[in-house]
């Protein structure tokens, strides 16, 4: 074993909501191990990095680094000191080149004045030559894929000396191929001496690449292990203090009419590109249509076209035969669609009102809630108590502002609007992102019920775990266009997957052609 | 109550606090006789009942634009059009009252109408500029307040002025129009029933009918508000006619209440301070009167202060200044508030842990 170079000793933080999101961690590395920090989501693991990187002061506790007590009280403090961190939503320029993202802050200088712009370039490559990273520094950040981002933003804290890298959930964004990558250039940062805690609540690249791994569970450390000793059961036990069925149990599907018409739909977008390129399929009442594929693949587009987002032509969309392209979101709504968006901070709910006020933003002028010219105040309260009960969601009380809440927490009051409705045709936009392990399988059961309940719904995800575990069928989109469709998901492996996601296989148009019903 | 709301309360008070605190000290330095000055700006309002009335006639109007504002606050739609659509109400209500021929109570009804719908249309047109075409309500609105301004000055001097007066007035109104005086040795008049009925109506709009709830939606997240299926377009411009109808209404009975004839020539301020009682009130309707009652005190007591003593009432906008900028400034007294809240979590903790044994 090597020696301890950090140990964070005692670490109480509470956010200015309330919430108690570490509650005396202890936490320490060894230098040149990846560590990895695991636990369900508001567990606190993101809390206590940013308390090490100095983006949130902690109430109590302290920092230990090579022996000496360190208070960090600024990023800026932190990079001092060698630490760097991986952001899970990047922090870098769209509109400018890699090597300029790389350099900025500390931009090599031609005089006094002006930006050295050859030695960024010739520092930049340096750089990603010396880790291996196979990287075009010339290119605009905004063309590149966020694999390549990751790695900008890698390099980034690199040039600013890290010998310290937290990454916070790297592999959310990435395809299974992009994630292997990741993987190698992180081992080859450990054999360079560099120091990676790795942040993640996905147990199989935990167990399959990390050498020590911290626990939370609810602001609290439960404890240090070597990765080997202990099984992905045994982390999940712990992370959740429960076993986790990670996979959803339900009966084959029975289709039956069509709900959803979708016919040589075409999108092009401000750039002129073509985001959706001739798509055309169905989904039926009582099937979980799954829509698999890296993102910025058209799904957005797809999503957007078919909830009212976004404009449409005529005779593209029909939902029961009904044209939709006429009709508004609320029509829409009425017709008996819900959806679950991507976004769901900027469109799933309004963050300063209250869990109450977000339930019923779809109901609230319906009969039921209202008696003449007032609502119905009492039975506003009855109907969201009751959906606060039936979908578990944490809380004191629903009229607690929404922001108090965890993000699983969030999510269940959007699921819960959704769903309280009895849509026909439900579209599920990741529908679990970034939430903890008990919230998301108790979003997916609850999905599984609602199909059973004899509703069509259509599921887009990034994730290939959920989409293989919950879709009947299932197609890939690559570049806008549908690139294959498997009618029986149980018969397709996550490899193959990833070949057609990647644009590396593709099938022809008489097996895609399967999705369409009439 | 709730924990915010008391921590809303504790902020406002001590924002309060410390703007007359620093005002204090500056009329201390400044003056020969600060120590009447003072007791003139803080307590001269109480002196008489003719300065007290003072005090609830300028509340009226106060309500009114402090409402209007909020409402429009509420769907976050910083139209500042409530001054225009106050002074061209008034406008509207003057000619109804010098003009139009009705009985009693029916005539100040209808001018006070009039001056709604008229006002309406004044924040209605950047209302629609903003709508149709994404233009900015704030810009337009400033604008048009000083169009509202010399269109008003331009219909009153030309068409409706009364020659044979020494100054630039309108005709006077028709008694019918004029709205009752209720306490004698004061101008205290009918307007502050209006003013009442109009906080209530606003309070049940915005916080328990559907369509405030819209306002409400609209105004904290837009693209939530469009993808749950409610016609932003339409609530943004529905706050700001309601807004307006309101302003205007204020102006309308601002005038029949306190004047026999229209002699403005300059914008009368109401509507900016309307922004400083929706401030106070924190958009909400029911701290409305509150509000404007307690902006109004300010007011008067500066104003006898100056006449009284050498402190100009200029102070009074230091007052204003220091208020705002500390009721706005969201990081004021957070960390006191952090604190409240860290106590109280690890209260919670200790006691679940005790549950726990």
């Amino acid at each position: 074993m090597g020696e301890e170079i950090l140990s964070m000793q005692n670490i109480t933080k509470v956010y200015p909501n309330g919430i108690v999101a570490n509650n005396r961690v202890n936490f320490s590395i060894i230098k040149g191990e990846i560590h990895a920090l695991v636990g369900e989501n508001g567990a606190g693991k993101s809390t206590l990095m940013k308390i090490l990187f100095g983006l949130e002061s902690p109430e109590e506790g302290e920092i230990i680094l090579d022996g000496r007590k360190l208070h960090i009280t600024s990023p800026n403090v932190a990079i001092l000191n060698g630490i760097g961190m991986v952001h899970q939503h990047f922090m870098l320029v769209p509109s400018l080149t890699v090597a300029e993202n790389i350099v900025l802050g500390s931009e090599p200088r031609k005089g006094k004045l002006f930006l050295d712009m050859d030695k960024a370039i010739k520092m930049a490559e340096d750089l990603a030559e010396k880790y291996n990273f196979d990287i075009d520094v010339k290119a605009h950040v905004k063309d590149i894929p966020v694999g390549t981002k990751q790695k900008v933003e890698i390099l980034k804290a690199l040039l600013r000396g890290a010998e310290i890298l937290i990454l916070d959930e790297p592999t959310a964004v990435l395809t299974p191929q992009e994630t292997e990558e990741l993987f190698k250039e992180l081992i080859i940062l450990k054999e360079k001496g560099h120091t990676i805690i790795f942040i993640s609540h996905k147990l199989h690249e935990v167990k399959h690449f990390c050498d020590r791994i911290t626990i939370m569970r609810n602001g609290r450390s439960m404890g240090v292990y070597n990765t080997k000793d202990v099984s992905e059961e045994d982390i999940s036990r712990l992370m959740v203090g429960r076993d986790v069925i990670l996979t959803v149990t339900k009966e084959k599907a029975r289709p039956k009419e069509v709900v959803l018409k979708v016919r040589n739909l075409t999108f092009v977008n401000e750039f002129g590109k073509k985001a959706l390129d001739d798509i055309s399929f169905s989904v039926r009442n009582g099937e979980i249509l799954g829509v698999a594929g890296v993102e910025g693949n058209g799904q957005r587009e797809l999503v957007e076209s078919i909830t009212g987002l976004l404009k449409c032509g005529k005779n593209k969309i029909l939902i029961e035969g009904k044209d939709i392209s006429v009709l508004g979101i609320k029509e829409l709504r009425d017709l008996g669609i819900s959806h679950i968006p991507e976004d769901r901070m900027t469109y799933g709910v309004a963050e300063n009102l209250t869990i109450e006020q977000n339930l019923i933003s779809n109901t609230y002028d319906k009969k039921e809630l209202n008696n003449g010219f007032l609502m119905d105040m009492k039975k506003i309260i009855e109907t969201t108590v009751q959906l606060v009960k039936d979908y578990k969601i944490k809380c004191n009380s629903p009229k607690q502002t929404v922001k108090m809440l965890s993000g699983g927490n969030i999510q269940k009051v959007v699921v819960a609007r959704e769903f309280a409705t009895e849509p026909k045709l439900l579209i599920a936009d990741q529908p679990t992102r970034g939430i903890d392990v008990g919230a998301t399988e108790f979003i997916r059961t609850k999905l599984v019920e609602l199909r059973d309940d004899a509703s069509a719904v259509l599921l887009v995800s990034a994730d290939l775990n959920e989409v293989m575990e919950l879709s009947d069928s299932l197609i890939v989109m690559f570049e806008g266009k549908i690139v294959a469709y498997f009618e029986d998901t149980d018969k397709i492996t996550e490899e193959e997957l990833g070949l057609y996601m990647l644009g590396v296989r593709k099938q022809n148009n008489e097996e895609i052609g399967g999705v369409v019903y009439e | 109550m709730s924990k915010n709301l008391k921590f809303d309360i504790l902020r406002t008070a001590l924002a309060i606090g410390i703007a007359l605190l620093i005002a204090l000290v500056i009329i201390l330095f400044v003056s020969k006789e600060p120590f009447t000055a003072i007791s003139q700006l803080l307590l001269g309002p109480l002196g008489t009942v003719r300065h007290f009335g003072n005090v609830i006639e300028m509340t009226i109007p106060l309500v009114f634009t402090g409402l209007a504002v909020s409402i429009m606050f509420k769907a976050s739609q910083f139209n500042l059009g409530a001054e225009g659509a106050f002074f061209f109400g008034a406008i509207g209500a003057s000619i109804i009252a010098m003009k139009v021929a009705l009985p009693i109570v029916v005539h100040p009804i209808v001018a006070i109408l009039v001056g709604g719908l008229i006002g309406a249309v004044i924040t209605g047109i950047p209302a629609i500029l903003k709508v149709r075409w994404g233009a900015s309500e704030l810009v337009s609105s400033l604008m048009l307040n000083y169009v509202a301004l010399f269109l008003g000055l331009y219909l009153i001097n030309y068409f409706f002025r009364d020659v044979s007066a020494g100054a630039m007035v309108s005709l006077p109104f028709l008694e019918t129009a004029n709205l009752l005086v209720l306490i004698p040795k004061t101008r205290i008049h009918f307007g502050i029933f209006i003013a009442a009925i109009m906080t209530v109506l606003a309070y049940y709009y915005l916080y328990k009918s559907k369509r405030g709830y819209e306002i409400i939606v609209t105004g904290e997240n837009i693209k939530f508000a469009e993808y749950s299926g409610i016609k932003t377009g339409k609530v943004i411009l529905m706050a700001q006619l309601i807004g307006g109808f309101i302003a205007g209404a204020g102006g309308a009975t601002e005038l029949l209440g306190m004047y026999t004839r229209f002699s403005w020539q300059a914008l009368p301020g109401y509507g900016w301070d309307g922004v400083i009682v929706a401030i106070l009130a924190r958009n909400n309707p029911i701290l409305v009167p509150i509000a404007a009652f307690f902006l109004a005190y300010l007011r008067i007591g500066a104003d006898l202060m100056s006449r009284t003593t050498d402190v100009q009432n200029d102070v009074i906008a230091i007052i204003q200044g220091i208020m705002i900028v500390l009721i706005v400034a969201t990081s004021f007294l957070s960390k006191y508030r952090h604190k409240m809240i860290f106590n109280e979590a690890k209260e919670n903790l200790g006691e679940s842990a005790k549950e726990g044994k």
